[in-house]
């Protein structure tokens, strides 16, 4: 239904366009040069008029038609069937209503249920009926307002401007509206999470063992919901990652945007940039499969117990992984420096690596400030590599040789396998994540204002 | 006139004037001497032999029409087409009688002798005072902080910059004005205590006043400097120097004493140039 209704609504649409452009050249009798917008704009107008609104109800319909006939199968329903059900059992109750309406029956279901099904299934069609019907008389109205507007010095052009400006509005409403709906759900459940657990706890707590009993028979630990471990943990990665990706980073940078040939250059900044192309996973892999055993063996060879998950393997690999974004922002921001800057070190006699240290550097250093926060967001919300090379056991250490865990990790453990959305265990997931959420923001707030201030240097 | 290591202050017997008093026209030492220069850009020549034989302790004005090769003749004499990958510069240039383009030469040494001011005011965006303090600070020009200080103090005062800026000497170069951007530039070239000083169109964009205190400077250090300086203001050739080359095409057309070269050019080019009729 809702498909034919969108062709429907586009084929108005069409209409509409063809409509106004007859319309307004027959309001000068043919002569395009006598209106105040080009024929084509009183045809866009209409066609807008036509499709926009009518869409926008579809839509507004089709978001509200479920939970409106749920309310409704809800207060159909025998007051003594649901008497005494519990949130979850009344849920239950409605989805089998629903499944035996789609004709998926499993045993007998009960009279009272077959009825609502029926019920259920009536009101589906009247709603979309209503649906096509509203729409396509909107649509209809629509075309008459419109219609009507035009005239010989009708603005359409103008109007034409608005509809762009509103659909531009309503592209970037729905990016804002998104992260607003991620947010709060995050600070809801995290708001659950924190009536079960003390903040206290959580915050300062030096212990994690998330796993608690969901089922009675269950054995595990207690439940200890310290979650300093865990960012100690990511903070150890993120520093590790980032002591591999700067300077290797920012020196490939310099090399490329000062000392490599043009030829070089064209060859090389692409190769590097291949590596943000990579999939974690693959990192993963190396970093499991390449990385660690290797380090096992040298730390064997001088007499030095490394585990086979670690930080630094896991650190050091996520490093390669970020150096392209450092490098490749680093690189903007030198070659952005003007080359009058370089003639008035070299002219003072200045040596080429002087020139980068005292001039280029500092004068690039926002850019590359950017590109370095970059990286830091990356390294604290990257999770594949650490889940395969650094291990999921949270232990609160600062040594780079024993396993670590990390934020993301543990969201991703805490919610694999069995979960129930009212135990602590899950919903600790919900707490990491946005602080983890809250770190990364400030963060990019901070690269974006840096980045800002970097572009007003030389206007 | 002045030995190989650069100490140019020693043992100037008399000024520039004073010599040319005594015997007009031989009086000066020839400091630098350039015998067929030539200049590409890629395939695009943009010198032409050229010849021109720069005497110490004086300024030499080199004009011409845009684009005629003053800035890249200038930029030979430093060797600043080097960092222009496409350039490519043949004959010889000699300074104090050593051809500066051969192997053994070293480039950075060689800039910090032949400063210049650039044709766009280029600070870096550093505070004003390490502006100054840059060159002196790679060549190791101050033992202390205070000598620092005095040289910064020194130099900005020359530029006829220093009363604007003395209380703000942390604040950024970059936020001053055009005029005292191109004057903190000013400052900074002479902070390096160069032999030779190259100036393109300083005075560019400065008002009437700057423009007096800079050709001032101009005339004071060529007691001490060999200058070049490129001007599109005949009036300014024939204020500060004493011998002008006028440029065309590419070629030098015409180098003499100022007052010749205006009152009674030899090359029709030249009089068309300086009374106004093209360029
Ligand atoms: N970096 C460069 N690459 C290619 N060609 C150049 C470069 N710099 C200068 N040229 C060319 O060389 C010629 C001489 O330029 P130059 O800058 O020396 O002129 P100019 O006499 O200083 O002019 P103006 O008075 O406008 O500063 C011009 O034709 C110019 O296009
Ligand atoms: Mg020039």
């Amino acid at each position: 239904m809702f498909g034919y209704v969108l062709i429907t609504l586009i084929a108005l649409s069409l209409a509409g366009f063809v409509l106004g452009r007859q319309r307004a050249l027959a309001a000068v009798s043919g002569t395009a040069a006598n209106l105040h917008s080009l024929p084509n704009y009183h045809g866009y107008f209409i066609a807008a008029w036509v499709g926009v609104p009518a869409l926008v109800l579809v839509l507004v319909w089709l978001l509200f038609q479920g939970s409106v006939i749920d309310v409704l199968l809800m207060r159909s329903l025998p007051a003594d069937k649901i008497a005494g059900l519990s949130q979850s059992e009344l849920a239950l109750l409605i989805s089998e209503v629903k499944s035996v309406a789609g004709g998926a029956i499993f045993g007998t279901p009960a009279a009272h249920v077959v009825e609502a099904a029926e019920r259920y299934n009536a009101w589906q069609s009247i709603a979309r009926w209503a649906m096509a019907a509203a729409a396509i008389a909107l649509a209809l109205v629509a075309m008459l307002i419109a219609r009507a507007r035009i005239a010989k010095d009708f603005r359409a052009r103008q109007g034409v401007e608005h509809v762009m400006d509103g659909l531009m509005i309503f592209c970037s409403a729905i990016a804002i509206l998104t992260t607003l709906g991620i947010v709060t759900s995050l600070a809801i459940e995290a708001y659950r999470f924190f009536q079960l657990v003390s903040p206290l706890q959580f915050f300062f707590g030096l212990n994690w063992e998330p796993q608690i009993a969901i089922r009675a028979d269950q054995v595990t630990a207690g439940g200890a919901f310290g979650a300093i471990p865990v960012y100690v943990g990511t903070l150890l990665i993120a520093f590790i990652a980032m002591a591999v990706a700067t300077p290797i980073g920012l020196l490939s940078a310099i090399y490329l945007t000062e000392y490599a040939s043009p030829k070089v250059r064209a060859v090389v900044k692409p190769l590097l940039e291949i590596l943000a192309g990579i999939p974690t996973v693959v990192y993963g892999f190396f970093a499991v499969l390449v990385v660690a055993p290797a380090m096992r063996n040298f730390g064997q060879a001088i007499g030095f117990d490394i585990a086979p998950n670690s930080a630094l393997a896991a650190g050091g690999v996520m490093g390669i992984m970020l150096i392209p974004f450092i490098s490749s922002l680093s690189d903007d921001a030198i070659a952005a420096v003007p080359q009058s800057l370089r003639d008035g070190s070299y002219g003072l006699g200045a040596t080429k690596s002087e020139t980068i240290i005292s001039v280029l550097l500092p004068a690039a250093l926002p850019g590359i400030m950017g590109g370095i926060l970059l990286a830091v967001s990356r390294a604290i919300g990257e999770t594949m590599i650490v889940v395969m090379a650094a291990g999921i056991i949270a232990s609160l250490t600062l040594n780079p040789f024993e396993p670590v865990t990390t934020v993301t990790v543990q969201i991703v453990t805490l919610l694999i396998g069995d979960t129930e959305f009212d135990n602590p265990k899950t919903l600790a997931a919900f707490a990491l994540g946005l602080v983890l959420f809250l770190v990364t923001l400030c963060l990019n707030v901070i690269a974006l204002r840096i980045v800002q201030k970097y572009r007003e240097q030389y206007d | 006139m002045n030995d190989a290591t650069g100490s140019v202050n020693a043992g100037i017997p008399l000024s520039a004037e004073e010599m040319s008093k005594i015997a007009p026209g031989l009086a000066h030492d020839i400091k630098i001497k350039s015998s067929d220069v030539e200049v590409h850009y890629g395939d695009k020549q943009a010198l032409f032999d050229v010849n021109l034989d720069i005497p110490a302790n004086q300024v030499i004005a080199l004009i011409g029409p845009s684009g005629c090769g003053k800035s890249t003749y200038m930029r030979c004499l430093n060797r600043m087409n080097d960092t222009i990958d496409i350039a490519r510069v043949t004959g010889t240039i000699e300074i104090d009688g050593v051809d500066i383009y051969q192997k053994k030469i070293d480039v950075v040494e060689l800039r910090a002798r032949v400063g210049m001011v650039f044709q766009k005011p280029n600070p870096f965006p550093k505070s004003i005072f390490e502006n100054v303090a840059y060159g002196p600070k790679i060549h190791g020009l101050a033992a202390s902080k205070s000598d620092m200080e005095e040289i910064v103090v020194e130099s900005l005062t020359k530029a006829g910059l220093f009363d604007e800026v003395k209380d703000r000497l942390e604040a950024p170069g970059t936020g001053l004005s055009g005029g005292q951007q191109q004057r903190l530039c000013i400052a900074r070239a002479i902070a390096t205590k160069p032999e030779v000083i190259l100036m393109d169109e300083p005075c560019s964009a400065l008002d009437p006043i700057a423009t007096a205190k800079i050709e001032e400077l101009i005339d004071e250090l060529k007691q001490n400097y060999t200058i070049v300086i490129v001007t599109h203001s005949m009036q300014q050739a024939a204020r500060v120097s004493q011998m002008t080359a006028f440029f065309h095409l590419g070629y030098l057309v015409e180098v003499g004493e100022t007052d010749q070269i205006f009152t009674n050019p030899q090359d029709k080019r030249t009089q068309d140039y300086i009374t106004g009729r093209f360029g």
